[in-house]
């Protein structure tokens, strides 16, 4: 700390304790306080959410101070030993992803957990930040935009993961980790040719990518192109949670005072359908609000990623900051009804602990790489 | 592109990447403002489509089945009652699978095999949030087998609903009737909103004819519910204010039958087939009115089996028939007074004259003979004792001389040949013929031969023991005819309030002098007397009974042959009738009775008479019917409605 140059002495004399303190831990001021607001904000809806269980509320209140501990601790390892730890925890995710294939414990019907007899474990979470920050590293030291060469290394590393996450299966994850490493290699500067060429494969993929998905899958995509021909069965979800947002109207029906979130109608509603009860409760101007929320978390995490100072912080920090933005619209289009049904959860709102540990862990790995970054610079 | 041997150049990695960042920025920004168009189309375009999706939703109408009327009898006795019952209860809209859900209940014996694909008609035309009744009344092992099952059934439950109870079991239900689940025809004619909570139904008797006045008008209650279709109370933490409309109950109906007599009528009866009524002659009120066999209504009301149904409908004794309104018999003598009031009133017979009786009749130029029941005759007869012993031969010279016509004009006005309008369905008019009607049913002209049976109670005539039962009610009023009924008040169930209905005259019939009528019940008071055809039953009575008995046969005998009650098998031998009205100066109760096969109505049907007589007019009752209490389980408190 010591080594920190003072080049403006009289700004900060203006700075508070508090706002030194957060300097010296290597914190994002503003990017903590957003994230603050979103977390309150998640808390205050949830206990709604849940149907006042009281219980649950406090057991996400606990996960947050674990996965809040977790970003504050990365936010403290220099950023170089994050660059040199990324194929190692690279490597070790795909080893964990490999033993769940082989013997993992199944819950609700795929194996993506790992007993570790102390917790279970989903390797996969690692992944989301592992791929992203393997991709990173590998391109690093190489000149950019990434040569023919390197885009094919790259989607190896990107390819080999996400299909065994997806065999899991969990689609939604698979995703998220694949477009991790994918907006690294967009944040590289990919060329417009080779990104257009990418989703005209992509869209030649999709029929091939049909053959081979599940059959829960594959209604889940045809309930979202007409989620009425099953109002009951498949259709269900889509619907309820746009019938929970729509009657919210502009200002909501109040907290607490959600028909469709209290008396149940809506499934998954303290979890995947979450963001419906914020539309049923608080309205448009409670949804618009979380929106843009998540707007400016995205916009404070892309501006600091766009001052890093290494390829590989500006590369980790762009792709984070655009994964975050990746779980805010592919739920709230789903759960708007404009993106089919896919297990993704509202960043920082939903309950259920995996995500949010990942989630601010990728915050805290963000503010290390910035908060550093004279140390690094020099 | 260039392979790696390519130098990094640091200023246009940053440049370029500044320009993904500002890419990516925009893109994220549009992204998120098309979720938030999304969400201002479905909160403020949309909005109240939605708002209506929602409150359909969570607010469901709950019937409130309203409380049917009970029906008590003349001393006030309780004979049709509600007590709770433990009902099984099927919601169409929380069974995945209808038909499967109905197939293993049916394998565990909770509903019969033959009531499902009724029952499958049932859910699939009706409401899919109510329930549907699959079985009414469980017994207590009925409900083990369910219980440790349940997880089984979802959307099936067993609810605790007030069941109909008839506490006197078989007695009086030609006259009760009974309720029923509501079929898929009842369905058709009734207002589908004011039974949407009831399970059952009036079929027939009284608690058919009179199911408005009975089933009251149904209550609805907004009850919130949660995605199960469970009723909640709260709504997250707030209680809602939610509607009630009370049902109200089914008004209860007062009958002119009195219990005590309508036991000893079917007492009386007991082990034959027959039937007796009973009517009080200065109101019409019906005092009994039996039909025996009977058979127990409350397996109607609790779901009768296809098997106790299929014994009971195909039973030889036909248990489900109604004799009393519903069998038409020929009414052999007992028609002679009413013959002997026509010859009177159109003066073609002097009473007091005397017509020598050998047992024997011929109608002029035919060789055809008619014998009188005693084959050696009565000797001389004036009208009072052909009537008390009952010879033929008067009456068929009686009704030669009258002719059909003049016949059938009589007897319509003492109520044969048409309905008498008793406040319940099903009654027949049985058939008094003329020559007119002759032509119009078989195209003949009618034949004097025809006339002369007719005389007699025999040949085309036919009638009801009600009919019969009527008719002796008006003689014994003089003429004032007064139409049977059933109910004699109704209790408002708002008010409490009895309601008397008065009893309905209908036109009076008017004889060219009043004395003709003491003519005839001075015969008829004979028949009870001494030397009487039904003195035996009568010796010793202490008030005066005008009566008389009859015959009827139920296949004619060739020429010359004898009747041989011991020889003819038991279903051939003659209906047994009887009618009679006491105290004959001031009548209190007119009655008939018919015993199917009885033989003789002065030996078979008299006694019976005899009996409710003396009950009635002295107050005798040696044996009481006693109330059965419903089976054993649900109790009021289990009750699921509310009250």
């Amino acid at each position: 700390m010591n080594i920190t140059p003072e080049i403006q002495p009289v700004r900060r004399k203006r700075m508070s304790a508090n706002a030194s303190l957060v300097r010296r831990l290597h914190m994002d001021g503003p990017l903590l306080s957003l994230l603050t607001a979103v977390i309150l904000y998640g808390l205050f809806i949830l206990y709604s959410a849940t149907g006042e269980n009281f219980g649950q509320w406090v057991s996400q209140v606990g996960r947050l101070g674990l996965a809040l501990a977790a970003m504050v601790a990365l936010a403290q390892v220099p950023p170089a030993w994050l660059r040199r730890a990324s194929p190692i925890l690279y490597g070790v995710g795909l080893v964990l992803l490999l033993l769940v294939a082989i013997h993992g414990s199944t819950s609700n019907g795929a194996q993506r957990w790992l007993d570790l007899k102390v917790f279970r474990f989903q390797p996969s979470e690692i992944m989301k930040l592992a791929v992203p920050m393997m991709c990173a590293w590998y391109l690093h030291s190489r000149p950019l935009p990434p040569s023919i060469r390197d885009i094919g290394i790259i989607l190896a590393i990107i390819a080999v993961p996400s299909a065994l996450i997806a065999k899991q299966p969990d689609l939604g994850t698979a995703l998220l980790v694949a477009s991790a490493g994918i907006l690294v290699l967009f944040l590289a500067g990919l060329s417009n040719l080779v990104i257009t060429l990418g989703l005209a494969a992509f869209g030649a993929i999709v029929p091939v990518a049909w053959h081979f998905m599940h059959d829960y899958q594959k209604q889940r995509v045809l309930m979202f192109l007409d989620p009425a021909q099953d109002p009951l069965g498949a259709g269900y979800h889509s619907i309820q949670s746009q019938i929970a947002i729509g009657s919210g109207g502009m200002f909501g029906k109040g907290w607490m005072h959600g028909s469709q979130a209290q008396l149940e109608f809506l499934p998954e509603r303290s979890t995947d359908f979450i963001f419906a009860v914020i539309g049923e409760e608080l309205g448009l101007l409670g949804q618009s609000l979380l929106i843009l929320l998540y707007l400016a978390v995205i916009g404070r995490s892309l501006f600091v990623s766009a001052s890093a100072q290494t390829t590989y912080a500006r590369l980790v920090c762009g792709s984070f900051a655009l994964t975050f933005f990746v779980y805010a619209f592919v739920n709230t289009g789903m759960v708007s009804g404009i993106l089919p049904v896919v297990g993704v959860p509202l960043p920082l709102v939903s309950y259920g602990g995996t995500a949010m540990v990942t989630l601010l862990a990728s915050f805290g790995i963000l503010m290390s790489l910035n908060g550093h970054r004279r140390l690094v610079g020099s | 592109m260039f392979g790696s041997s390519r130098i990094k150049d640091h200023n246009g990695e940053q440049r370029l990447f500044g320009g993904r960042i500002l890419f990516a920025a925009t893109a994220a920004a549009v992204l998120l403002l098309i979720v938030i168009s999304r969400l201002f189309f479905l909160q403020v375009i949309k909005h109240s489509y939605f708002a209506e999706l929602s409150q359909g939703n969570r607010v469901r109408l709950e019937p409130l089945p309203p409380d049917r009327g009970l029906i008590y009898d003349s001393q006030g006795t309780v004979v049709a009652e509600n007590t709770p019952a433990y009902q099984l209860e099927l919601i169409p809209e929380q069974v995945p699978d209808v038909p499967a859900t109905l197939a293993r209940l049916a394998d565990l014996h909770l509903i019969d095999h033959d009531t499902v694909p009724g029952l499958t008609r049932l859910i699939r035309t009706g409401r899919r949030f109510q329930a549907v009744p699959l079985r009414l009344s469980l017994s207590e092992n009925d409900i083990a087998v369910f219980s440790v099952r349940q997880h089984e059934f979802p959307g099936v439950e067993i609810r605790t609903r007030l069941a109909r109870w008839y506490p006197f079991g078989a007695q009086a239900v030609h006259a009760l009737g009974y309720v029923a689940t509501i079929s898929e025809d009842d369905l058709k004619r009734i207002d589908r909103d004011q039974y949407s909570g009831s399970a059952l139904i009036g079929k027939i008797g009284l608690e058919s004819a009179y199911e408005q006045e009975l089933h009251g008008l149904s209550g609805y209650r907004q009850v919130l519910v949660n995605a199960q279709g469970r009723r909640v109370e709260k709504l997250g933490g707030t209680p809602v204010h939610l509607e009630t409309r009370k049902p109200t109950a089914g008004n209860d109906l007062f009958l002119g039958v009195d219990m005590r007599l309508q036991h000893i009528a079917e007492e009386g009866l007991a082990g034959r087939r027959g039937a007796v009524v009973a009517i009080d002659p200065k109101t019409g009120n019906v005092l009994t009115l039996a039909s025996v066999p009977t058979y127990d209504p409350n397996k109607f009301t609790r779901g009768i089996s296809s098997i106790e149904y299929a014994a009971l409908r195909d039973d030889i004794d036909r248990p489900l028939f109604n004799r009393a309104l519903r069998g038409t018999y020929p009414p052999g003598s007992t028609v002679k007074p009413m013959m002997a009031l026509a010859g009177l009133e159109y003066g073609v017979v002097d009473p007091s004259a005397s017509r020598n009786c050998n047992g024997a009749f011929s109608l002029p130029g035919s060789s055809h003979v008619y014998h009188d029941w005693k084959r050696s005759g009565h000797g001389p007869v004036d009208m009072k004792h052909a009537i008390a012993t009952s010879c033929d031969i008067y009456f068929y010279g009686l009704a030669e001389i009258l002719g059909i016509d003049r016949v059938h004009e009589a007897m319509d006005g003492l109520g044969f040949g048409r309905l008498s309008g008793i406040d319940v369905g099903g009654e027949k008019a049985g058939i008094l013929p003329s020559a007119a009607w002759k032509m119009a049913t078989y195209k003949q002209q009618w034949y004097p031969g025809e006339t002369v049976i007719v005389g007699i109670g025999q040949g085309y005539l036919t009638a009801t023991p009600l009919q019969l039962a009527h008719a002796a009610a008006i003689v014994a009023a003089r003429g004032h005819n007064f139409r049977p009924r059933l109910v004699t008040s109704v209790r408002d169930a708002t008010t409490q309030e009895i309601h008397k209905l008065p009893p309905i005259e209908e036109p009076l019939i008017q004889l060219r002098d009043l004395s003709l009528w003491d003519t005839v019940i001075e015969g008829m008071e004979m028949v009870a007397r001494p030397g009487g055809t039904a003195s035996s039953s009568f010796g010793g009575v202490p008030y005066r009974v005008a009566a008389k008995t009859g015959t009827a046969q139920v296949f004619s005998l060739g020429q010359n042959q004898k009747y041989n009650a011991a020889s003819l098998a038991e279903r051939l031998r003659d209906h047994a009738l009887f009618i009679a009205f006491a105290p004959a100066e001031d009548p209190k109760i007119a009655i008939a009775v018919l015993v199917e096969n009885g033989g003789h109505g002065g030996s078979a049907a008299a006694p019976i008479a005899r009996r409710i007589f003396d009950a009635y007019l002295l107050g005798k009752f040696d044996q009481a019917p006693k109330p059965v209490a419903p089976p054993p389980g649900a109790t009021l408190e289990d009750l699921d409605e509310v009250h």
